[in-house]
């Protein structure tokens, strides 16, 4: 750091403070926080208690619980780390800015051309004009280069000096900065916003969200129903578009109208909805065929769970009772059925599975009548990731911030440069030397481009007093 | 003739350059140098070709979309990328021997891409998640910033070698450099190309055994024939600039990656970040590169410590690029088999 002075000498208060300005912790910091990042990665996050216990034991489950281990980044200590490391940046950022503010906002920049003529790398050459005929050429050829620049006599002849991008020093404070405006915009997002999930069937309304990672439920000031839900599919039969067409209403009026798919979300009085997930439903309604084994005729009915439909040429009445997502047949799941009762004009009722994949699955029965579904309109909900995150602007200005901020100090710099004319008979000779806060093989090129550029000025002015 | 072929021809020709490139250094011919030079620059037309060729075969497929949604088209970009950057820093810098270290890399890029069961070149459709113009500027600039880090690596190889007595003598460094070599090599076998850790492991070791022999003999090699290898490198002091310069470039990329990536789930997914593993390892090569530039800029770190903690950052990005896909997590869009 930039100071050297015995640590005792200094109050509790500016020893904390020096402790925090050091870069040391800073690289210490950062690599902590990487190699403990790590951990996260290779234990799953936020599982159930059982399926850790499960893959880890009881000893270890119990050990990293105790450590945070399975919600790491929000636990006690990875917090703490980045709150160190907040710290660290704010107090080396304030710590520098203090001479750097100097430094950049100085009205009359320092010259100092003791500091130019140290300098080993110059580049020099012999002009055929006396220094005070050069005053006049070699202001306006180091102004068009560098914004700032002065002339000053010296006891031989003349220096010009020059510089641009003194504002550039500026850039790390605006990367610093834009760090701490993310955090502060996670910090906002998690006090005052909310993450959840609702599923919504098609056709109906909802006002109640479901928190994730919280067994809270969560009121809506407004209602929210999904009209219509889609989904396509490419040939290759992966998923082409999800798409919901959602209405907000309020106090039962619809306000907003709108159609989202993935990327392209709702947004309602600062709440966004976001299509994330769809299913089906049981169908409301199903066509049914009834093929009589007697005289293998076929009746279609409509049929909807417990409506009673009666079978023509007597062989009884049938109703649906109940739908299962994964019905069972001798130990298989055969998937999603309806579960019917048939109830023949002199008998007992006979329980009927209706797999909606395998419409000849009644046959088997070898009943006096085959039931099978015929048809049926497919019905879906849709599965909405509800989020508000009033956070989210602060973070967006920090990411733009730390993109300007990154690329003003890694590819611009304060460049300084002194091109010093001493006389030397009636003719002068000229050193021209730079400095750079940072880039310094490209300031050297800078260096000699200028000195050639004046160096050409000879050329061209022996050619006029030729002419 | 379609874009994959294309790629897979272009996949030979960076490797010929290579080979051109590291005779050129050897044998000192500058002929075969420039020849190299040519075949580099053939090689980057054809790649940008077929890229842009995949991208029309798309569109006649009439599932258009831009060519940089799965793991053959990242790899694909990134070895375009690598070939870029190397031969603009040639024509920058008029040395040729960095081309021996960074064109092999490109061509290894593109014959994992080609040749790696599991991964296909076909066209696929995108997934409803991923029609997002976010995510083609997410796609573009990791890419751009794992190309850089990648020269980075490369440049500190030819740092080490350059400088083959160590800065500081430290003897637990003897021992902690091959068993660290041999440790990453056995990961990287795992995670790129064999599916189980006895078996990484077996491949690693005579890998490093080839590695400690070829350092062996060069230590031994009379002093002129190793200065000769050697002197047509750049000078430690540029090659340490360089190298560095290209992680600067290199973090610029990732950050505007990483912040593209999150404005990307906070458009498809209503949160900019959400710690899954693929994040998360971003994250982490981001902390390897922010120290890498603070211990340059402000602790002045420079030559041996520095070459070695840009290859430690390469190696996480290796590891968010290729290895996640071995972890839990939901970042499944560059996985293998997709």
């Amino acid at each position: 750091m930039s100071s050297s002075e015995v640590a005792s000498d200094l109050s509790p208060l500016n020893r904390l403070w020096k402790a925090f300005a050091s870069v040391k912790l800073t690289i210490v910091l950062l690599l902590t926080l990487a190699a403990t990042s790590i951990i996260g990665t290779l234990i799953p996050q936020n599982e159930t208690p059982v399926a850790y216990v499960q893959a880890f034991g009881e000893f270890w489950y119990r050990l990293f619980a105790l450590l945070g281990v399975f919600d790491m980044y929000s636990s006690w200590w990875f917090r703490s780390l980045i709150l160190l490391l907040t710290a660290n940046i704010v107090v080396c950022s304030i710590d520098r800015l203090q001479f750097t503010w100097k430094i950049i906002f100085a009205r009359h920049p320092k010259f100092n051309i003791a500091r130019f003529r140290r300098f080993k790398r110059k580049e020099e050459f012999k002009a055929e004009r006396a220094p005070d005929r050069l005053k006049n050429i070699y202001p306006s050829i180091v102004a068009r280069r560098f914004g700032y620049h002065r002339v000053e006599d010296t006891d031989e002849g003349f220096a010009v000096y020059g510089e641009s991008g003194r504002w550039t020093r500026l850039g790390v404070y605006i990367v610093h900065f834009s760090v701490v405006l993310l955090l502060i915009g996670g910090l906002i997002g998690s006090i005052f916003g909310f993450d959840g999930f609702v599923n919504i069937p098609e056709g109906e309304t909802v006002r109640t969200i479901q928190l994730r990672n919280n067994p809270k439920n969560l009121q809506l000031d407004f209602e929210i129903r999904c009209d219509d839900f889609n989904v396509t599919f490419y040939d290759t039969g992966a998923p082409k578009e999800f798409r919901s067409s959602l209405t907000i209403l309020k106090q039962g009026k619809p306000v907003y109208q709108k159609d989202i798919i993935v990327n392209d979300p709702l947004q309602y009085e600062g709440i966004r909805f976001f299509q994330s997930s769809y299913g089906n439903l049981p169908p409301n309604e199903v066509m049914l065929n009834f093929t009589s084994k007697a005289t293998g005729m076929i009746y279609n009915q409509k049929a909807a769970v417990d409506k009673q439909i009666v079978i023509p040429e007597n062989l009884g009445t049938f109703a649906l009772k109940q739908f299962t997502r994964a019905a069972d047949f001798r130990g298989q799941n055969i998937g999603e059925a309806f579960i019917g009762v048939l109830t023949p004009p002199n008998g007992s009722p006979v329980d009927v599975t209706l797999p909606l994949r395998f419409p000849r699955f009644d046959r088997m029965r070898k009943g006096d009548v085959v039931i099978a579904i015929a048809d049926y309109l497919p019905r879906y909900y849709t599965g909405l990731q509800v989020s508000r995150d009033p956070g989210v602007w602060v973070v967006y200005t920090g990411f733009i911030l730390m993109i300007i901020g990154i690329y003003i100090t890694f590819f611009m710099s304060h460049k300084q440069v002194c091109v010093e004319v001493t006389a030397d008979g009636k003719k002068s000779r000229i050193k021209v030397s730079g400095t750079a806060n940072k880039n310094k093989l490209g300031m050297e090129n800078k260096v000699s481009n200028l000195s050639e550029k004046l160096a050409e000025t000879e050329s061209s002015a022996k050619g006029e007093a030729k002419n | 003739m379609s874009s994959s072929n294309i790629l897979s021809i272009i996949t030979f020709v960076y490797g010929l350059a290579g080979v051109l490139y590291i005779f050129a250094w050897i044998f000192k011919k500058p002929g075969c140098g420039k020849l190299a030079t040519w075949v580099a620059m053939i090689g980057v037309i054809g790649n940008t070709a077929g890229i842009l060729l995949r991208w029309v075969e798309s569109y006649r497929l009439g599932i258009g979309h831009a060519p940089f949604s799965n793991l053959y088209e990242s790899l694909v970009f990134f070895a375009w990328t690598i070939a870029l950057i190397y031969l603009f820093i040639e024509r920058r810098f008029g040395n040729r021997i960095i081309g021996a270290f960074t064109t092999p890399i490109a061509c290894l890029a593109m014959a994992y891409a080609s040749l790696k069961p599991g991964i296909t070149s076909d066209i696929q459709p995108l997934l409803p998640a991923l029609k997002s113009n976010w995510l083609i500027a997410h796609v573009i600039t990791c890419f751009i910033g794992y190309a850089a880090f990648a020269i980075a690596f490369g440049i500190s190889a030819m740092y080490l070698m350059k400088q083959a007595q160590d800065d500081e003598k430290v003897i637990w460094l003897d021992f902690v450099r091959p068993i660290t070599l041999f440790v990453f090599i056995t990961l990287f076998s795992r995670i790129l190309l064999v599916g189980n850790w006895a078996l990484s492991a077996m491949t690693a070791l005579p890998i490093c055994l080839v590695f400690y022999a070829g350092v062996f003999i060069v230590r031994r090699m009379p002093a002129n024939i190793k200065n000769s290898l050697l002197e047509m490198f750049p000078e430690p002091r540029v090659l340490d600039e360089l190298g560095y310069q290209m992680v600067l470039f290199g973090f610029l990329f990732l950050s505007v990656g990483i912040i593209t990536g999150a404005v990307w789930a906070n458009s498809a997914w209503g949160r900019y970040w959400g710690w899954d593993p693929k994040e998360t390892w971003s994250l982490i090569t981001w902390f390897v590169y922010a120290t890498v530039l603070h211990a340059r800029m402000m602790r002045d770190w420079r030559g041996q410590r520095l070459a070695y903690l840009s290859m430690v950052g390469f190696a996480a990005v290796l590891f968010t690029y290729f290895g996640v896909n071995l972890l839990p997590g939901l970042h499944s869009y560059g996985a293998l088999g997709q």
